[in-house]
């Protein structure tokens, strides 16, 4: 298990603790945790729905691959540490981040 | 007026497989889609990716899916209103529904069915002060007639294909195309991203890297947008329209506000036959919610059949309803 914290859009923080070896995205446990993104493409890396901002972690968990560019170029807004959470592996290097959501279509 | 037995808002795989059970039951269908095309969300964000849990396809290319989808239901001969969202439903006194579109289009039906997956794709806007006033003033979101641009100075905002693809195009048609994106390099096609530094080095069009949409001003119309450059410095560009091209994102819409039952952006149904809490309105597929439900295209074809049985009572009240399989009668078109 890791833990790491969630602050969603109105700037509430808090701990959302997800097992590391069931193969999850970050995506499925943010859903799970019942916050509200849409994933509309199901973790395609095709909407950025699921789109987050690391705010403290790793360096590694701050670089959004290529197809995450793709997406986020699109936005109307997007930082450094940008990711989509449907491209991030729940594992071990969440352990104690801070992200934030950012995805402008909250349910 | 469009007249007709349904009204399916929503053309993706759903919605066009409800024009199949539906054709089965003699029951015509106009089909409404906020959408330029059909195939709602495999069309417009994956046309190209396999799905594996279609029975019967091992593997099926997205759109391959809704081009198959057009043709099983081409004999029932549906009709369709694309490009336009539903705005209002308003019911008649014998119980029919009358249909208006953000275009005014008119459909009188018998039936409603809400097949609108995740809602309609709406365009992502940016955030800048007064943005919404100046919509339809200026500020527009999706070239619909290139023609409107003609020998007016138009600015476009954006890094993807849209936008470098409407560049190259307005270019040509426009007085003058000034194109803002935040970065100094393009992820879009490569080969429509050096078209458009072609542009620029010839002079035809107005090139701002690594700048941003600031502010945006006018007397009842546009007429200046405002930008900043990575050292904050300030460039105000005369203009007659600012097109942002920051791509689609599914939203609820005018859905929310038809007297449903609505649960986290779902419409909750009966699962006897998928109608909604009002009468002659069904919902089917990813718009809809019940308990034990799964977002697949699978369940929504079988939403489909279902609700369309109970549906026939309020297009043939006088008959009664008799179940044949395709395979005894083939499919009887109209």
């Amino acid at each position: 298990m890791v833990k790491f914290t969630v602050e969603d859009q109105d700037g509430n923080r808090q701990e959302v603790e997800a097992p590391t070896d069931m193969g999850f995205s970050l995506m499925e446990i943010l859903k799970a945790s019942e916050y509200p993104i849409l994933a509309t493409c199901g973790g395609m890396a095709l909407c950025a729905t699921c789109h987050i901002e690391i705010l403290e972690g790793p360096d590694e968990l701050g670089e959004a691959t290529d197809i995450e560019l793709d997406q986020l170029e699109n936005l109307p807004e997007y930082f450094p540490t940008s990711r989509l959470s449907c491209q991030i592996r729940v594992s071990d290097m969440l352990e104690g981040a801070v992200l934030k959501l950012r995805g402008e279509d909250v349910i | 007026m469009i007249q007709t037995d349904l009204c399916i808002i929503g053309a993706g795989p759903v919605g066009l497989f409800a024009v199949f059970e539906a054709g089965l039951l003699k029951m015509r269908c106009h089909l409404i889609d906020a959408l330029p095309q059909v195939g709602g969300q495999l069309s417009e964000i994956y046309p190209q990716k396999p799905i594996y849990d279609i029975p019967g396809y091992p593997e099926v290319k997205a759109q391959e899916l809704v081009d198959n989808l057009m043709e099983q239901i081409k004999p029932f001969k549906p009709t369709f209103t694309l490009g336009e969202r539903v705005d209002h439903l308003e019911k008649q006194e014998d119980g029919s529904y009358i249909v208006t579109t953000s275009d005014k289009t008119q459909v009188h039906a018998q039936v409603i069915v809400i097949a609108g997956g995740l809602g309609c794709f709406e365009p992502r806007k940016p955030v800048l002060d007064n943005l919404e006033t100046f919509e339809g003033k200026g500020v527009t979101y999706m070239v619909k007639n290139p023609e409107t641009f003609r020998d007016k100075n138009v600015v476009l905002a954006g890094g993807g294909d849209s936008a470098l693809d409407w560049t190259i195009y307005l270019a040509d048609v426009a007085k003058r195309v000034t194109l803002v994106h935040r970065n100094e390099t393009f992820r879009g096609a490569p080969d429509s991203a050096a078209k458009v530094f072609d542009l620029a080095s010839e002079g035809k069009i107005d090139l701002i890297l690594s700048a941003n949409l600031k502010e945006i001003s006018g007397n009842g119309k546009l007429d200046s947008v405002t930008l900043t450059d990575k050292t904050k410095n300030e460039y105000k560009i005369e203009t007659d329209y600012l097109i942002p091209l920051f791509g689609l994102s599914p939203k609820l819409g005018p859905i929310a506000d038809w007297g449903l039952s609505i649960d986290k952006n779902a419409i909750e149904v009966d699962t006897r036959d998928y109608s909604t809490g009002v009468e002659r309105i069904y919902a089917i597929g990813d718009i809809n919610t019940y308990p034990g439900k799964l977002k697949l295209i699978l369940c929504g074809f079988h939403e489909a059949a279902i609700m369309m049985h109970s549906a026939f009572k309020y297009v043939y009240p006088d008959q009664k309803l008799s179940f044949k399989y395709t395979t005894v009668n083939g499919v009887n078109a109209f």
